[in-house]
């Protein structure tokens, strides 16, 4: 098929996707970014949020929670810490998912602060964005 | 000579531990499949990941600033040895042999005069290494409520030893675990996480420097790093987990076969004995009949 390109997603513990997109919707770092065929070679980390894979069988949302992407010429990998597929999250994921945020916050060292910070806002905005309650009233 | 009884009795209990050994075995046969599907699921991800952080870490390993998780503090005088076990025996020379390596790893380290720091993953190789190395333990990480393990674990684990390498603690970690190659073969290996070693990427060249980063090369890598801590010690748990079972799986069929034996030799003897009481007793009648 015309202007696809090879996508795989990985976690740790499984292969969630592999095989052939027309358009890949990353939550990275720097702000999200839609990787398609030919896009120049790219790594980038990736910040909590819903990747948006459309393929010929339609389009499927993942919820990833960090790792990073890989784009080369020919193919596009995605290797995320935790990924789900966006109708498998419940609550109780956002729960820990905040949570653990939280903790991290509390125990970084001072120069690590705004990051673990910003972690715990995407966890938030993540929650929101996905209709769960982030359940977090005190930031 | 032991009486029919005693022989009886003997023949009995055999066959039960045969049956509890031909158990253990097909569930550890079970075990060891979903074992190593799940080590099988985590390869992927592993491959994608050290490839990526070959490039990286060749691109920017040179530099002064490169992470420290990388380059190292610049000394090797304390050692943090991360031993991996199993919670349970039963499994042949498994937890031995993982212990045996980590101990002669322990006692080069102390004789070329470095601080030498142990924290063993799994009770039955801190049980294995208390007596001699007992006073090294600074730490212990107890799976016996894992059901599955999971990347959770690793990252938990993960966090335990980078906190320690922040605080300065110690300049080298090292991961034994048992590598699986087959049912029967389980190789123990040493494998160094920090300062990080990565394979050189195959020199694919101008293909691999045309990578733009974002944020930056080494924002990249600072993130990645812990990551890949925490990757290797999930890949050596997932290994060390089919190890086990593989371990027990031949172990326990060894048990079996042998208790097969036994059961022949002691039923011959059983009828051996028997058939000798029958031959007494007819000749005590005969003898008793011709005396008369």
């Amino acid at each position: 098929m015309a202007n696809t390109t090879q996508f795989d997603l990985v976690s740790p513990e499984r292969k969630l996707v592999s095989g052939p997109v027309t358009a890949v919707e990353i939550p990275a770092a720097a702000g999200d970014l839609t990787a398609m065929q030919g896009h120049s070679p790219l790594i980038t980390t990736l910040r909590p949020g819903v990747l948006k894979v459309s393929g010929p069988d339609g389009e499927q949302e993942y919820v990833v929670t960090g790792g990073f992407a890989e784009i080369s010429g020919d193919s596009i990998s995605v290797l995320a810490e935790t990924a789900l597929p966006k109708g498998e999250v419940t609550q109780g994921h956002i729960d820990d998912w905040v949570a653990q945020a939280h903790a991290a916050k509390q125990d970084a060292p001072e120069h690590l602060t705004e990051a673990a910070t910003k972690l715990l806002a995407d966890m938030v905005a993540l929650g929101t964005h996905i209709g769960l309650d982030p359940n977090q009233p005190s930031i | 000579m032991p009486s029919l009884k005693d022989l009886k009795n003997r023949i009995s209990s055999v066959k039960s531990t045969r049956k509890i050994t031909k158990a253990m075995q097909m569930v550890a046969a079970a075990k060891l499949r979903r074992a190593q599907d799940a080590a099988e699921a985590a390869r992927p991800y592993a491959e994608r990941f050290n490839a990526v952080m070959g490039q990286l870490a060749a691109s920017v390993g040179g530099s002064d600033t490169a992470p420290l998780l990388l380059k190292g503090t610049g000394k090797d005088d304390v050692h943090l040895l991360v031993v991996m076990t199993s919670e349970r025996g039963l499994c042949g020379g498994f937890n031995a042999n993982i212990a045996k390596l980590a101990r002669q790893h322990a006692r080069d380290l102390t004789q070329k005069g470095k601080t030498v720091k142990i924290i063993t993953v799994g009770k039955k190789g801190r049980e294995a290494m208390k007596r001699d190395l007992g006073e090294l333990f600074i730490g212990h990480v107890d799976l016996s409520d894992v059901k599955r393990i999971g990347y959770g674990t690793a990252t938990d684990i993960a966090k335990d030893v980078l906190g320690k390498f922040d605080a300065g603690e110690f300049d080298v970690a090292t991961i034994f675990y048992s590598k699986f190659v087959n049912v029967v073969t389980q190789t123990p290996t040493a494998l160094q996480v920090i300062p990080a070693k990565f394979d050189a990427p195959e020199e694919t060249g101008a293909a691999s420097a045309l990578y733009e980063y974002e944020p930056s090369e080494e924002e990249v890598l600072a993130d990645l790093l812990p990551r890949g801590v925490a990757t290797q010690i999930f890949a050596a748990l997932l290994e060390n987990a089919a190890s086990e079972q593989g371990a027990r799986m031949s172990a326990m069929d060894n048990a079996t076969r042998n208790a097969g034996e036994m059961i022949d030799k002691l039923t011959i003897e059983y009828n051996r004995s028997r058939q000798a009481v029958i031959t007494n007793e007819l000749i005590e009648i005969i003898s008793g009949a011709e005396a008369l």
